[in-house]
């Protein structure tokens, strides 16, 4: 038992470090931020700071999803537009083709429809990439255009900014459900962490996450032993576009309109809060927690190079390196640790295999 | 023990050479000579250390002691590139060509013939390669995409790629493996060529009587030492395989008490198209019944099609002709995954390419395969999966410190027993295993194999493949021999010899039939 326990801790120490190397930035730049500014500090600017990060890291959560498989999805940022403009859209009232009846659907229903679309675009991916076997790279890549462009062709390239609703068609409210701050806590934070603690779930406590691990580090003896690969490969794509879909709503409260253009390049914010995080883009490696810390750096430090007063084109370059560098020093722990593995086995090899070894 | 010689000859020289990999010691102080202007050919079953050898040798690995001394200085060879700047070169077994660049190009990649300019002279080049192909009288254009020809042509592009270097040692690793006879016939002329200009040739080559043809020198490997070595005038295919085999396994199952039940796996003329070449087929018409408590060994050289019989049984190549049957119910239309819900699992040949989840532990790979079973109310539960995965350790004796353990600090034996675990769990009615001993050290060899044997007295019915010929005899109900992917012939391992199994085998060079293409 004592054994076991000891093997437990060993996991769990290197775990540790990968994690512990995002949450090193992140203490860092809390320091170098609140030394440079107290404005950092504040309730108000953190409780602001966060709010970015939770959308962020709800895009991560589903990208992370993706990644461990080792797929990538870029159409994430497409589908914030897009579902946002069918929430607008929804909202402003629906006129029904061929008549001349126009639709109001209640709030709730247009958030269902909004993050059901989202689903649904991912699912095209999923079978895109699962049955037709083309590169998730590529058929994501090809979905950013679709579905930027479907949502420019709803709205005609018009923002909407007719959400509030009116007593007279019952659809009122939207904003106060999606921008309210139960608690004093933003929803967008709280939709965070339903989201996180349903991932977490799904990764450690089902058969789903299992799998989804098994194929990322190694398809060949999954498939071998039996995962869905195709089934497991469609639903990744699926759950990537309900989470994008979940900040297109959220997205459309906080700017009190629907923009086609919003969500652009949240995609590579995603990933990289994914790779900050300590996951491999291989597949097979990556945390739920360490995900939102790497969410946690991005947010701080761009929000926090605002705050400061750094340009804008200097807030671009700076987070470019911190990327690089943080998959960077994960590749070098990873040598590090795959070293010492081989030192390790070959220190309890020496003694039982001293007899028969020749002599050098 | 090294023969006495002009000691003037020897090109290359490997001192007590040792390889480990990870807790494997692939050479155990191996020392070899490779002489200049003769064939010396090395002989072994898989595993022996032969491969591991020429690896070194040729710079792709780094022994873990010993050294190599080329025309009696020590060397350091830090990669293939210095070997090959030093005059020895390697034909892999395995192919190493890009199929999408042409033969010119395959040819000559990595040291690009410059045209003073900064370009590549390509017109050279595809001089020096119409050169070497005029040699080896295949009439192959220079500009020729490698996935255009035939298994057998590229095999003819690596041997060429060899040759347009300056060498003094080649060494060939199987290189007949996908030729024809005639190609074979052409191959041994150029050795012959390349010998009188002095070249040191080493060769392995699984079909024995063919390299018994082509020898000067033969030197026998077994479990990682260099056990004889003789004058070729001196020795014959029975000392050969008596050399190779050397003593009996240390295990022996052929005396345990035979009680079969019904016909559980049911090939009937079964028939799978080669993927590495569909002009041919992997697998000809081949019909095998199973019974429950049986346990039948598939033995066969490398490409006998033994593999692609397993993995289309298994449901991971598609059947081309033919029926599979499980307790007498149709499987083709099953994939991987429903084959294993019916009883139906195969132990992959590489456990490390397709066995195991590297970044997995002990106890989640031995339970991905029925996560149904660690499963309660729709959540994985850890207890659960500590108490399965325990029983499998358990059950058959996996040494590891427990379910929690990281699958990578497991011995190769301890790792595959993992993987056969995993189908255990399933509760299979028949295992497929492609050579479930390969690459572990004898000991653990005899446990995987006693394993099996208790296993089929529960019922099991086993079907399994290997290239060894020891290992088919003590460790079978039956023998069935496969060649170029015909069954041709069948043994009872109580009375058949080593030497009428592997007769059959086609390891003799009359019996290899003439390629169909020319």
């Amino acid at each position: 038992m004592s054994t076991k326990e000891s093997a437990g801790r060993k996991i769990n120490w290197s775990a540790v470090m990968v994690e512990g190397r995002a949450l090193i930035a992140l203490a860092l730049i809390v320091i170098v931020f609140s030394i440079l500014t107290p404005q950092f500090l504040q309730p108000e600017t953190l409780l602001l700071m966060t709010r970015h990060v939770a959308m962020n890291a709800i895009i991560a959560i589903g990208m992370l999803i993706v990644i461990l498989n080792g797929g990538i999805d870029l159409s994430v940022g497409s589908i914030v537009g897009l579902s946002g403009i069918i929430a607008g859209w929804l909202l402003q009232g629906w006129n029904i083709p061929f008549t001349e009846m126009v639709a109001y659907p209640q709030v709730w229903a247009v958030i269902l429809i909004s993050v059901a679309v989202g689903a649904f675009v991912g699912w095209i991916n999923g079978v895109i990439i699962a049955r037709w076997r083309v590169a998730a790279f590529v058929a994501t890549l090809g979905m950013l255009y679709m579905a930027r462009g479907v949502a420019l062709l709803i709205s005609n390239g018009e923002t909407f900014t007719d959400i509030k609703g009116s007593p007279e068609t019952n659809n009122q409210g939207f904003v106060d459900v999606a921008f309210a701050a139960p608690l004093g806590i933003p929803m967008a934070v709280w939709v965070m962490i339903v989201v996180a603690i349903a991932a977490s779930i799904l990764l450690n406590r089902t058969k789903f996450g299992r799998w989804l691990y098994a194929t990322g580090g190694n398809e060949r003896a999954a498939i071998l032993s039996g995962v869905p690969l195709k089934k497991v490969q469609t639903r990744i794509y699926v759950i990537s576009g309900f989470c994008a879909a979940l900040v297109g709503v959220l997205l459309v409260a906080d700017l009190k309109a629907a923009v086609p253009t919003a969500g652009e390049f949240y995609e590579l914010n995603a990933i990289a809060a994914v790779v900050i995080g300590g996951a491999a883009l291989a597949g097979g490696r990556g945390t739920v927690r360490g995900t939102i810390i790497g969410a946690f750096v991005i947010g701080f430090l761009v929000d926090g190079l605002v705050l400061v007063g750094v340009s804008v084109f200097w807030q671009v370059v700076i987070k470019g390196a911190v990327i690089v560098l943080a998959v960077a020093i994960d590749q070098a722990q990873q040598r590090l640790q795959k070293r010492s593995g081989v030192r390790k086995t070959q220190a309890s090899l020496t003694a039982p295999s001293a007899p028969t070894s020749g002599d050098a | 023990m090294t023969v006495a010689t002009g000691d003037t000859d020897v090109v290359l020289r490997a001192v007590d050479i040792t390889k480990e990999y990870g807790v494997t010691r692939a050479l155990k102080g191996v020392d070899f000579d490779v002489r200049a202007g003769k064939v010396t050919v090395l002989f072994g079953e898989n595993g022996a250390g032969k491969s591991t050898l020429m690896k070194i040798m040729s710079g792709v690995e780094e022994p873990t002691s010993g050294q190599l001394m080329l025309n009696g200085e020590l060397v350091v060879l830090e990669s293939t590139v210095d070997a090959r700047e030093r005059g020895i070169s390697i034909i892999h077994q395995e192919l190493n060509l890009c199929a999408n660049l042409n033969v010119r190009d395959n040819i000559f990649l990595g040291r690009e013939l410059p045209n003073g300019r900064g370009g590549i002279d390509y017109g050279a080049e595809a001089e020096a390669t119409r050169d070497v192909m005029a040699r080896l009288e295949e009439a192959i254009d220079p500009k020729t995409l490698v996935s255009n020809l035939r298994l057998g042509q590229q095999q003819i592009v690596e041997i060429a790629r060899a040759l347009v270097d300056e060498t003094q040692v080649l060494i060939m690793d199987e290189p007949t493996s996908a030729l024809s006879a005639a190609e074979v016939d052409v191959l041994f002329r150029v050795i012959r060529e390349l010998t009188v200009q002095g070249v040191a040739i080493v060769y392995i080559s699984h079909h024995l009587e063919e390299a018994i043809a082509i020898a000067d020198y033969a030197v026998v490997f077994r479990d990682g030492s260099l056990v004889a070595e003789a004058d070729a005038d001196d020795i014959d295919l029975s000392w050969v395989v008596s050399q190779m085999t050397g003593r009996d396994a240390e295990y022996d199952f052929r005396d345990r008490e035979r009680s079969y039940g019904d016909v559980v796996l049911s090939l009937h003329d079964v028939s799978v198209i080669n993927p590495d070449d569909p002009t041919r087929l992997a697998v000809n018409h081949v019909s095998i019944d199973v019974r429950a408590g049986e346990i039948v060994c598939l033995y066969g050289l490398m490409g006998a099609g033994r593999t692609e019989l397993l993995e289309c049984v298994a449901g991971r190549m598609p059947v081309t002709g033919g029926s599979v049957q499980l307790r007498g119910e149709d499987v083709s239309g099953l994939d991987i995954e429903g084959r294993i819900a019916v009883g139906l699992g195969l132990v992959p040949e590489d456990r490390q390419r397709d066995g195991l989840v590297q970044m997995m532990t002990v106890g989640n790979n031995i339970t991905l395969a029925d996560l149904d079973a660690v499963t309660k109310s729709g959540l994985l539960s850890k207890p659960l999966q500590v108490q399965q995965a325990d029983q499998q350790i358990a059950d058959i004796h996996i040494k590891t410190e427990g379910p929690a353990a990281p699958i990578t600090s497991l011995s190769g034996g301890n790792q595959q027993k993992v993987v056969i675990g995993k189908i255990l769990m399933t509760g299979p009615s028949a295992m497929l295993l492609d050579e479930p001993a390969r690459g572990i050290d004898v000991g653990a060899k005899g446990e995987i194999f006693a394993l099996l044997f208790e296993k089929a007295s529960q019922g099991l019915a086993v079907l399994y493949a290997t290239s060894e010929v020891g290992e088919a005899i003590a460790a079978s109900h039956r023998i069935i021999v496969m060649s170029r992917g015909h069954i041709v012939g069948e043994f009872d391992p109580r009375t058949a010899t080593r030497e009428e199994i592997m007769a059959a085998s086609g390891e003799a060079i009359e019996t290899r039939p003439d390629g169909a293409h020319t």
